[in-house]
This record gives structure tokens, C-alpha cells and sequence, in this order.
């Protein structure tokens, strides 16, 4: 047994571009280097970067950003050790603090990569298309709906400057998710009647009880350092985790938006000092009655899932439940072929679009899926019925106008349905 | 100086260097302070887990929780003053550190916490700290265990302590057989090899039976490390409770050896290549255990024409000739060997085992619920490979997650005879688990 038959049965390996992507010709355009800088230094941000580093002969990584030296400095490290020639980050090119991504954009840097908690995406979103630079932008891309509004202009913005705005929902460059997007779009089960999604796992970087504060560390650095637990730095759990299954929904419905939602949700974990939920069930409703569910919970020692069921006229569609997505029905079909690497794909696709001067533009179609996933937030905060064009309007602003390193910072309750109020 | 070196297992010079400072100022840090931090705190605040954000490896780190002069106004010595069951108290869960640490942790806070200039505790081990819970282990299992003669083997089932869960052992007698296959290239040539008596686990390890080591925290086995949280649901929606575990690394298969070990005081430890494929032949010297009829392989293995796409129970087909489920298909499994395709021609033939030099590849072996029928076979071998972490979007690549390789989970074996502690602690650490 040889290591290439290996592939038979574990699919993986190779970049299979999805139609339609230009292909990648590697260094056969320019000798110019592409220079890549990091804001957000944490492992999915590293990934990012290391993944950036092999999408582009010349792509060199020249600056990063974070809020911790030493988050830095492992980083880095990291960086050095799978892809060190192309790492050409000098001292001086290493920001540190809040506004450290404007100094990173200022570096002389074409590509910036956003990977900080989602609450500073808007903003630094912005920052980076007035600035005339090619993003790739982490999912979610807002907490709050004023948040997603600015990043729709942003995104305009991008395309008049053709500048390529590639996002990290990730499924969306898989190979064989976007085969079997394929296939429902092309008639494999009828109409679509019904669509189930659960996103069901262990709960995600859990709250360290407050004592366990070290003293003198301010609120703003706290929330940051345990930013997963705060509403206004990740938008909660719906929004942050389960928005991949909210993006597969956006996906099924052609990114048409579902006319209202309703939704349950909760907490039964201890918060300690945190105010998001680790619970939701959303129940959004689309023209010609057709419905989708999302469920997600992050709670240990239950039932865990991550998958999608597809219900149509004429057969169904499963991904999840197995590594390969299938359909029954009057027809059936399992996507056959290696899967691809998704993450290396996006970048992939998005330094091929800088190198061929046809800019990629995700930019809409994420705002619109991390509204999608914030309207049943909003639903299963308030109890109320949400319909898409107020979730759209909604003026509340979650993220903090002003923000300060060493500042204060209160944190709001955990809403409460029929007492909090959609502003 | 000499003394201090020695002392740390990955000292650096400059390290060495810049303590006799803090000698000099009368605080023995490097042989009363950073021994404490190393062992009860580090663990947890260092490395890649930097648990509610303290990284207690530098100076600036702990300065976080330590008001220099002060201990009771420092998180530090506040929280490992608490008492272990209460809320906040350090190290989580217990033991307590003693009185006699706790003291010292308080006056070098009261001397002003002392940190020389320049020295992280990042990655430094203290000399002895693995082997030493690991003779505390080997100690406790040559006092467990009664049986020292082949007859005295017998099948048993026991109950993972304290809990409801439990797992089955089948005693397989030592024996030689012919190793490998001469229709394949990775396989070749056959060889002879002897292997000494063991048990085996009756059944792959189960889901019930991983999620303990996965998820609850108890005393005693605190010196093994455990998984991180998983990001992704890890069965993939394929059912838990009496189904097999999978998707984890050869190192943290090897860790949930150590850590039933611990629990049970019997030594454990995955099989080798060679033991699983004697086992797996159970004395026959056919493609597969009931022979070469592939038309027979649904009534003894799930796999990609029966599977259904997915995982099945375990023990729901019938067993092969020594009463072993599951060798054929349902999930692969670990082995501790190198995938070597050399190896074979210049095995040695007792007790062969290629120790592993190199994250990948590693030995895998029986075929998945997703393999094709050939794969299935007794000799057919696999090596792991990078990509079945393709799907973790992190960088450093989880140490303990193969979150691509839905097929993959193991068994364990149980040695008659009873390694040294130094022994014990090669067959647990394999020193090649980080990606490179």
C-alpha cells in the first residue's frame, strides 16, 4: 500500500480551485513582492498568515499587529518555523496596542489579514480599504448592525477601488461543500422546503472566574484578554461560532434574505462576569414559507453536531453526519474527489486576484450572512419577532464608540427576553 | 552553577547566567521559586495554554499577579492560599500546594519577587519531572499487578475507577507468525517475528471510555497532560455512547494510555505493528482473519460498502479467531511504530518496534469504515500524514486532534510483562508529536 493510495480514503491534500476562481500562476506575472501584514496575532490569525506566505511566491509577511508583545513573539516563532524566509518582519514593524493596525496599515503593506476578536472588524476594515489595501477579513465581520451597515459601505468602497475583499467564511472555499451548494442550486432535490442546521459543540474559551483577574489590570483588557465571553467584542455565540451554519443557510437560499425570525436562547453555564448565551434556536422564516432552523449550543456532556439537513421537493441533502455531504432522493449523489484545503484556498484565491488584477469581492455577501446569524441574537434576546429589514436598521451600537487600553468598562446584563428591547 | 544546570532539564546558558543574580540577592530563585512555578503553574499558564490570559513564564507575565513586598495584596499567593475546594483556589481542582511551598512563594514575594533579568520558564522541564510521576506510576502497577506467568492470564473486564464505564481485555498468547505480504510493496518482504504475551483491548476504545480523559479532571493522574478543548464537535455527528473514538493523534492516544495506567495501576500502551498484526491474524496466515474470500468481510467488518458512510458500534460483527472486534474496518488504529517502508528487511525479529524519529509518518493500521476492502487486511499498512489536520485553521496544529481523519481510532494493549519506568515512558512519549 503506497502513500498515494492512501488518498482513496482519507480525501484530502491538493488545491482544487472551485470554477470560476482564476487559477493561481505562480510567480509567472511579477517578481514583486507582496507585502502581507497580521493584525491578530492569535493561532487563527498565525494560520492565516502562514497560509498567506504559500499562496504567492513573493508574498512576505512584513508587519503584525496585536495588542500582547508576546503574543507576538509566538507568532513569529511559528512563523519562522514553517515558512522563515518569507518572514521580513523588523522590529519596527511589530505595533502593539489599539490602534497598532494603523500603524501596520501606514508600514507600507499591500495585504492586510484581520483576524482580531470580531468587534474591531468594522473599523479596522475600514481603515484598511481607505487605505487602499487588500483584506482578508475574518468571519464574523460585525458584532452589532450598525457595525454590518458600515462594513456594506466598506465593501462598496472596495469594489470602486478594485480592491479584493476576501472573507474567512470559510465553506464557501471548500471544494466539496461548494459542489454540493451545486447540486441543490441546480435542481438535486426540487425546492428547497426546509433547512436544518445544528452547531452543537463544547463550550469555547470559558470564562476564568473574576478572581482570577490579575490587579491592576483594567476592564478594556480583561474583556479583550476573554473576549470570546463579551457581546461587544464577539457578537456572542451565535454570531461568532454557529454564523459558519448561518452562512451555509444564506448559501442554500442564493443569499436572498429571510423575511423574519423568531428564537429561543440562554444560559445554564455560570457566567462569571461574561453576558453571552451558550444556547439558541432560531426559526427564520423565508418567502413561500420555506423555513430554516439553526440550532447551536456550547455546552459540555451533551448531544454534539455540526451538520445540515436539506429538505426538498424531491429529495434531501445531509453534510455533517460523516465527512462526505450526500444526497437522497429521486436522485442520488456523494461527492466523490479529494476535499480541498479550505483555508489555504481563500488566500489562494485572493492573492491570484491581486496578481491578475480581477479583484474577488466577498464583501456583501458576509456582512449580510453575520446579519443573518445577528437577527436571531436579536430574536432570541428581546423574544420578539425580528423581521430582516429591522435587524438591518437596528441602531443599536454594541461595540464601544470610544475604547481605551487602561479605560473602564461596564458590562452590560445578560439580555433577558421580554425585558430587553431591540433599540 | 554546575548545580544549577543541572537542575533544569533545557537550561540555557544564559539562563544559568543570569540566576546567579538572583542567588547573589539571597533569593533562591531557580531552586526554590521556579521549580513551583514549573510544576503547579506552568502547565497551565505557559506554553500554548495561557489560562485566563496570565502567562506565568517571564517576569512581565507574573508581574500581573504579584505585588512585589506585598503577598496578600498578590493574585498569586492569594489564590494558592485558598483552600483547594473553594472557588478561585490555584492550582484548580487540587492538591494544594504545601505549606512549606506556599511559605516560600511568600517570602520571595515579601523579598520583592525576585525574577532574573532576561529568564522565561517557557518549554524548560525540570530534570526528572516526566520520569518522576512515571516511576510513581511504574511503582503502583508492579504492586497492582498479580499475574507474571502466561497461565495466568485471563480475559477480564473492568470499570474505568469511578466511574460506570468500562472496557474489555482478551489475553493473547506469545507467539511467533510471519509478518507482512509479498503482493505489496510496503508490506515486503515477510518476515518471522516473535512477540511476547499480552492482552488486548477486546473492543477499539470507545467514546465513553475517551471522553473521560478528554473532559473530567481528577487527582492522582494530574502529571498527565490532557487535550485541549476541541473547536469542532469531534464525532462528526456519528454517535458517542458505544461507538468508537477517533480523530485523535498517535500522542494523545499514547497520553490516554498513560492516563489509564494511572487510573487502574496496569501498565498500558498501544500495540506495536507487529503485535497488532499477530493479533489480528489470531494464528492465520490468510488476507484476512476468516481467509480470503472478501465475500465474507461484511459479516466481520464495516467498511465502505456497509458502513453507510459512518462509524458503526463496536463488537456488532463477529470477531476474529482470538475474539477480537473491529480489527478489520470500523475505525484504523494507532500503532506506536514509525511507518517505515524499509523497516521490514532489517527488522529485528523479537519484539520489533521502528520508534518513531519523525511527526509523520506514523503506523496505522486494520482500514476504516470509509476504506475500500483491500485496505482491510491484515498486513495492509498506512502512514499518517499532515493532512489529517487540514481542517484546524490554527497555527501551531493541535497536538491532539487529527480533525481530517474521521476514521482513526485504536485500541490498546496490556504487556505481561512490566517495562521499566524508563521503558514506560518511551512507550508514552514519543518526543515527535508537535508538527513540524
Amino acid at each position: 500500500m503506497s502513500q498515494e493510495n492512501r488518498r482513496d480514503f482519507i480525501k484530502t491534500t491538493g488545491a482544487v480551485l472551485a470554477a470560476g476562481f482564476p487559477s493561481l500562476v505562480r510567480g509567472a506575472q511579477t517578481a514583486n513582492a507582496v507585502k502581507v501584514g497580521l493584525v491578530g496575532c492569535g493561532g487563527r490569525g498565525t494560520g492565516a498568515a502562514s497560509q498567506a506566505l504559500k499562496a504567492d511566491d513573493y508574498a512576505e509577511l512584513t508587519a503584525v499587529a496585536d495588542v500582547y508583545q508576546d503574543r507576538i513573539d509566538q507568532c513569529l516563532a511559528q512563523l519562522n518555523r514553517v515558512n522563515g524566509a518569507k518572514v521580513k518582519v523588523e522590529a519596527k514593524n511589530q505595533f502593539i496596542g489599539l490602534d497598532a493596525y494603523q500603524k501596520l496599515i501606514e508600514s507600507g503593506v499591500d495585504v492586510v489579514l484581520l483576524a482580531t476578536p470580531p468587534g474591531f472588524r468594522p473599523g479596522h476594515l475600514r481603515a484598511c480599504i481607505e487605505a487602499g489595501k487588500h483584506v482578508f477579513c475574518e468571519k464574523p465581520v460585525a458584532v452589532d448592525a450598525p457595525g454590518v451597515r458600515h462594513v456594506l459601505e466598506t465593501a462598496k468602497m472596495a469594489k470602486e477601488k478594485n480592491l479584493s475583499l476576501v472573507a474567512g467564511f470559510c465553506w464557501r472555499y471548500s471544494n466539496y461543500v461548494a459542489a454540493t451548494f451545486e447540486q441543490i442550486h441546480s435542481g438535486a432535490i426540487g425546492d428547497i422546503v426546509a433547512y436544518y442546521a445544528t452547531y452543537y459543540t463544547s463550550p469555547v474559551k470559558p470564562m476564568p472566574p473574576e478572581s482570577t483577574r490579575p490587579a491592576g489590570m483594567s476592564d478594556v483588557e480583561w474583556q479583550i484578554k476573554n473576549w470570546y465571553n463579551f457581546v461587544w467584542l464577539c457578537g456572542d455565540s451565535l454570531v461568532e461560532q454557529a454564523v459558519h451554519s448561518a452562512d451555509k443557510v444564506a448559501w442554500a437560499m442564493n443569499d436572498q434574505p429571510p423575511v423574519s425570525c423568531v428564537a429561543v436562547g440562554g444560559r445554564q453555564i455560570p457566567a462569571e462576569g461574561g453576558n453571552i448565551y451558550d444556547h439558541f434556536e432560531v426559526n427564520y422564516l423565508y418567502p413561500k414559507d420555506v423555513r430554516a432552523f439553526l440550532g447551536c449550543r456550547q455546552i459540555d456532556n451533551c448531544w454534539n453536531e455540526n451538520s445540515d439537513y436539506i429538505l426538498g421537493t424531491k429529495g434531501s441533502c445531509t453534510i455533517g453526519r460523516g465527512p462526505l455531504p450526500r444526497i437522497t432522493g429521486e436522485k442520488t449523489w456523494t461527492f466523490e474527489g479529494q476535499k480541498n484545503d479550505m483555508y489555504q484556498h481563500e488566500h489562494d484565491v485572493l492573492f491570484a486576484s491581486i496578481r491578475q488584477s480581477k479583484p474577488v469581492n466577498d464583501g456583501e455577501r458576509m456582512a449580510y450572512s453575520t446579519l443573518l446569524a445577528m437577527m436571531g441574537r436579536m430574536a432570541a434576546y428581546t423574544g420578539q419577532q425580528i423581521t430582516w429589514d429591522q435587524a438591518l436598521n437596528s441602531q443599536e451600537r454594541i461595540f464601544p464608540d470610544k475604547l481605551e487600553w487602561s479605560g473602564t468598562l461596564a458590562v452590560p446584563p445578560m439580555a433577558r427576553p421580554g425585558v430587553t428591547r431591540l433599540l | 552553577m554546575i548545580r544549577v544546570c543541572s537542575r533544569w532539564f533545557a537550561a540555557f546558558s544564559f539562563l544559568c547566567a543570569a540566576i546567579s543574580g538572583a542567588r547573589a540577592a539571597g533569593v533562591d530563585f531557580e531552586g526554590q521559586i521556579a521549580p513551583i512555578l514549573i510544576t503547579s503553574c506552568v502547565p497551565c499558564h505557559g506554553g500554548s495554554k495561557v489560562m485566563g490570559g496570565l502567562r506565568l513564564t517571564t517576569r512581565v507575565g507574573a508581574s500581573k499577579v504579584i505585588v512585589p513586598g506585598s503577598p496578600e495584596k498578590s493574585l498569586l499567593w492569594l489564590s494558592i492560599e485558598t483552600p483547594a475546594e473553594k472557588t478561585g483556589a490555584m492550582p484548580p481542582g487540587g492538591p494544594q500546594l504545601s505549606k512549606q511551598e506556599r511559605d516560600l512563594i511568600r517570602n520571595w514575594i515579601l523579598a520583592g519577587a525576585p525574577w532574573p533579568n532576561g529568564v522565561s520558564l517557557e518549554g524548560v522541564k525540570l530534570a526528572g519531572a516526566e520520569t518522576a510521576s512515571v516511576s510513581r506510576f511504574h511503582d503502583r502497577i508492579v504492586q497492582n499487578t498479580k499475574e507474571t506467568q502466561a497461565s495466568e492470564m485471563q480475559p477480564y473486564k473492568m470499570a474505568i475507577p469511578g466511574t460506570t464505564v468500562s472496557f474489555e481485555m482478551v489475553p493473547i498468547p506469545a507467539g511467533d507468525f510471519v509478518m507482512g505480504s509479498r503482493d505489496h510493496k510496503d508490506e515486503s518482504p515477510p518476515h518471522k517475528v516473535r512477540v511476547d504475551a499480552f492482552w488486548m483491548g477486546k473492543f477499539e476504545v470507545t467514546w465513553d471510555e475517551y471522553r473521560l480523559f478528554m473532559f473530567s479532571r481528577d487527582e492522582g493522574v494530574d502529571a498527565v497532560s490532557r487535550p485541549t478543548r476541541p473547536y469542532v464537535e469531534m464525532s462528526f455527528g456519528m454517535g458517542i455512547e458505544g461507538f468508537p473514538a477517533i480523530s485523535m493523534t498517535q500522542h494523545a492516544a499514547n497520553k490516554y494510555a498513560e492516563w489509564l495506567s494511572a487510573k487502574t495501576g496496569h501498565f498500558y500502551r498501544l500495540p506495536t505493528e507487529a503485535e497488532w498484526e499477530y493479533a489480528c491474524r489470531a494464528g492465520t496466515t490468510t488476507a484476512y482473519s476468516f481467509g480470503d474470500d472478501v465475500s465474507k468481510l461484511g459479516e466481520y467488518a464495516w467498511y465502505s460498502a456497509n458502513s453507510g458512510g459512518k462509524y458503526q458500534k463496536i463488537g456488532t460483527k463477529k470477531p476474529n479467531p482470538w475474539g477480537l472486534y473491529d480489527m478489520h474496518g470500523n475505525v484504523m488504529e494507532w500503532t506506536l511504530d514509525q511507518y517505515s517502508t524499509e523497516f521490514y528487511a532489517k527488522s529485528p525479529s523479537g519484539n520489533p518496534w521502528n520508534k518513531s524519529t519523525a511527526p509523520y509518518p506514523q503506523a496505522v493500521r486494520g482500514g476504516s469504515w470509509m476504506d475500500p476492502a483491500d485496505q482491510l487486511r491484515c498486513s495492509a499498512r498506512v502512514g499518517s500524514d499532515p493532512s489529517w489536520k487540514q481542517q484546524d485553521p490554527q497555527l501551531p496544529k493541535s497536538i491532539w486532534y487529527e480533525t481530517d481523519a474521521q476514521g482513526l481510532g485504536f485500541r490498546l494493549v496490556r504487556p505481561l510483562r512490566i517495562p521499566t519506568a524508563e521503558e514506560m515512558d518511551k512507550y508514552w512519549n514519543s518526543g515527535v508529536e508537535k508538527d513540524p
